[in-house]
């Protein structure tokens, strides 16, 4: 049974960064995490009380729920190499910090 | 002078000073940038105002901490007795935006999620001013200096378009300027102030200034403040109110009799007294008198006492039959004693407005102020002891200063703290060195708007009290000591025979007089005799005349010769 992951994206509305977020997680997981992730989408313009008690500044912002520890990424994760070492995710196994 | 009010709409900090200075407080719904290097007091400031707007001006805020927790900053305020938990509730909101140090970062980003989350929270509570502190923070973090300048732009507008009040804060280098990308903000903000701490000669100074009001007049100097015991307090050079409440006609006593004399009835109520002298020319006696007199009438009194202990200072002026312990019991007066290199002038200041305040204090000792002069504070103790000077007369308060000259050869009058032109009445003591000795003296070099005696006096101090001692002069010198003494003395006999002379003197023309008086009777009798032997002398002649006569008939009559004819008829 592979890792189990879970996302939370943070988004601000349909700006072009947030968008391009959306996509770049979306290509992520069905390139390397099919049938092992779980994504959750927050638009912090719709839920701004979520964002305040979530301590949201930027967006996007990506937080990595599960596996722990819990891992923020900020941005629009276009850099996919740095993303995936962040997450740990098989394929970048040296990179554990960038 | 009052700063013009303007088209511009205010909002008061409350923060002492500050509204002065800035003419009502900061611009209203527009942007304040507070700019200053570590530990400046920029926190304080947003803080403070945010603080008095939402207690006392009604106007909820939002403090958004980027730099601090807010838990931190709560326990912070806490020392200056804000007591925010209570004012939590619903007026007062922090807001936790600390970038994490670990952020990783991947491409582009904004800060669309904390606009988010603060529109809702300010809709919340109807929110009129928020606090970013400090901007710099959550900027860099961008890493990018296009992205930086979009961002400031977009919390400018999104602060614009919300009206709120806003006071961004944000550090400056090292350098004195603000680190580029971040450096425009001062030309897009409305109001700008900046904060500087220096430390001169091992004193903490700090100074404040405005450097931009866009739409409105301010005081562009750079202003003193200190952060106390109830946060920032700005010394503004401008009278909150020039136009003071009606002077006083009351004297009221200097503690010593004869002084009082000098002065034509004593000090005026409500002036400042400025008693200048070299070290142990009885300063401090003069003060202690002046006290015992004003706690003697009843009123509240606060001795500031610098170096030396309170304890001492009451057990010193004992020595002069000066006797304070009494009123410190009672609960009029108050002495305090500070060490004056602890702080610097403008904290000094502050303390004593506080104490005073604290105390309802009447009158004031402030002994001396020429310790607020002392190292590292040499610049702003002028300005310190105007402001000290024109709160006393602003707060009716009887204000008796002491300066220190530095010189022995006080033939000079020069003071550390040229405060003497703004006292109004300023006492001079020195030393005169004559004949071997060294007497305490005393000159009034000037008391505003009263007679005041123009003669050096000799200023004596005994178990008995302090007194005065009479003028004497000669060859242009006052005489003092022994020599006064030797001067007394030979006055003293000089008169003593004076009297005697003249005595004698009434003594001998009462002789004369009483002998002269009896001669005049002897002569008189002498003159009657005279008279009366006069008298018998013609009694004799007549007598002698007829008897003649008749011998001459008689003899006739024996010659035979003829009978006269006149005889018949004599």
């Amino acid at each position: 049974m592979p890792t189990q992951f879970k996302f939370s994206l943070y988004i601000a509305g349909s700006s072009p960064h947030s968008k391009l977020a959306v996509a770049n997680l979306t290509a992520l997981c069905r390139e390397h995490l099919e049938d092992c992730h779980q994504v959750e989408i927050v638009d912090v313009l719709r839920e701004p009380k979520r964002a305040l008690a979530d301590g949201i500044i930027f967006t996007p912002v990506l937080v990595k729920q599960a596996p722990k520890p819990t891992t923020t990424i900020v941005g629009n994760l276009s850099n996919l190499e740095v993303v995936c070492a962040t997450l740990g995710i098989a394929g970048f196994p040296d990179a554990s910090h960038v | 002078m009052k700063l013009s009010n303007s088209t511009v709409q205010k909002a008061r900090t409350g923060i002492q000073g500050m509204d002065e200075i800035t003419g009502g407080g900061l611009p209203r719904g527009r942007t304040t940038l507070v700019e200053g290097g570590p530990g400046s007091g920029k926190t304080v400031l947003a803080l403070q105002s945010l603080v008095n707007g939402a207690m006392h001006f009604n106007e909820p805020g939002i403090f958004v901490a980027f730099e601090e927790s807010s838990k931190r900053l709560i326990s912070y305020a806490a020392k200056f007795g804000w007591d925010l938990p209570a004012l939590q509730e619903q007026r007062l909101i922090f807001l936790d935006a600390q970038p994490s140090p670990d952020l990783i970062q991947s491409g582009a980003f904004s800060l669309d999620g904390m606009f988010a989350a603060l529109s809702a929270k300010a809709d919340e509570i109807k929110a009129k001013r928020i606090v970013f502190d400090s901007v710099d923070m959550v900027l860099t973090v961008l890493n990018d200096p296009v992205a930086e300048r979009r961002e400031i732009f977009r919390l400018h507008d999104w602060l614009l378009a919300r009206g709120l009040t806003a006071v961004i804060t944000c550090k400056r280098g090292q350098d004195g300027f603000i680190q580029p990308p971040l450096s425009f903000m001062q030309f897009m903000v409305d109001c700008c102030v900046s904060l500087r701490h220096e430390v001169i000669q091992g004193v903490s100074q700090r100074n404040l200034r405005v450097t931009k009001y866009r739409g409105s007049s301010f005081d562009e100097n750079e202003c003193p403040f200190v952060i106390g015991g109830i946060g920032m307090d700005v010394a503004s050079t401008w009278m909150v109110d020039r136009s003071r409440p009606r002077v006083s006609e009351r004297r009221i006593s200097s503690g010593v009799k004869r002084l009082d004399a000098v002065l034509g009835g004593g000090y005026y109520a409500d002036s400042s007294v400025l008693i200048t002298g070299v070290p142990g020319t009885a300063k401090t006696t003069l003060s202690g008198a002046f006290i015992e007199a004003a706690c003697s009438r009843g009123e509240r009194c606060l001795f500031v006492s610098y170096d030396t202990d309170s304890a001492q200072v009451v057990r010193n002026l004992n020595s002069v039959r000066i006797m304070l312990q009494r009123f410190i019991t009672k609960g009029l007066l108050r002495v305090i004693s500070a060490r004056s290199v602890s702080a610097s002038a403008e904290i000094h200041l502050m303390n004593i407005k506080n104490r005073a305040r604290e105390h309802g204090a009447q009158c004031v000792v402030v002994d001396p102020v020429s310790a607020l002069a002392k190292t590292g504070n040499a610049l702003t103790a002028h300005g310190v002891s105007e402001r000290l000077l024109d709160w006393a007369k602003s707060e009716r308060i009887t204000l008796l200063c002491t300066s220190l000259l530095d010189r022995i050869s006080n033939e000079k009058e020069v003071l550390s703290i040229p405060i003497s032109t703004i006292a109004d009445t300023w006492i001079h003591l020195s030393y005169l060195i004559h004949a071997g000795e060294r007497n305490r003296s005393l000159s009034i070099v000037k008391s505003r708007g009263t007679w005041h005696s123009n003669q050096v006096r000799e200023l004596l101090l005994s178990a008995n009290g302090v007194t005065l001692a009479d003028a004497y002069t000669a060859g242009g010198e006052v005489l003092m000591g022994t020599l006064r003494w030797e001067k007394e003395r030979t006055e003293q006999a000089a008169s003593v025979e004076r009297l005697a002379a003249v005595r004698e003197k009434r003594d001998r023309l009462q002789t004369e007089e009483h002998e002269l008086a009896n001669r005049l009777k002897a002569i008189q009798i002498e003159i009657e005799a005279k008279r009366d032997e006069r008298a018998s002398m013609t009694q004799v002649e007549a007598r002698s005349k007829r008897i003649d006569r008749l011998d001459r008939i008689r003899l006739r009559q024996l010659r035979g010769a003829d009978m006269p004819r006149t005889i018949n008829h004599s």
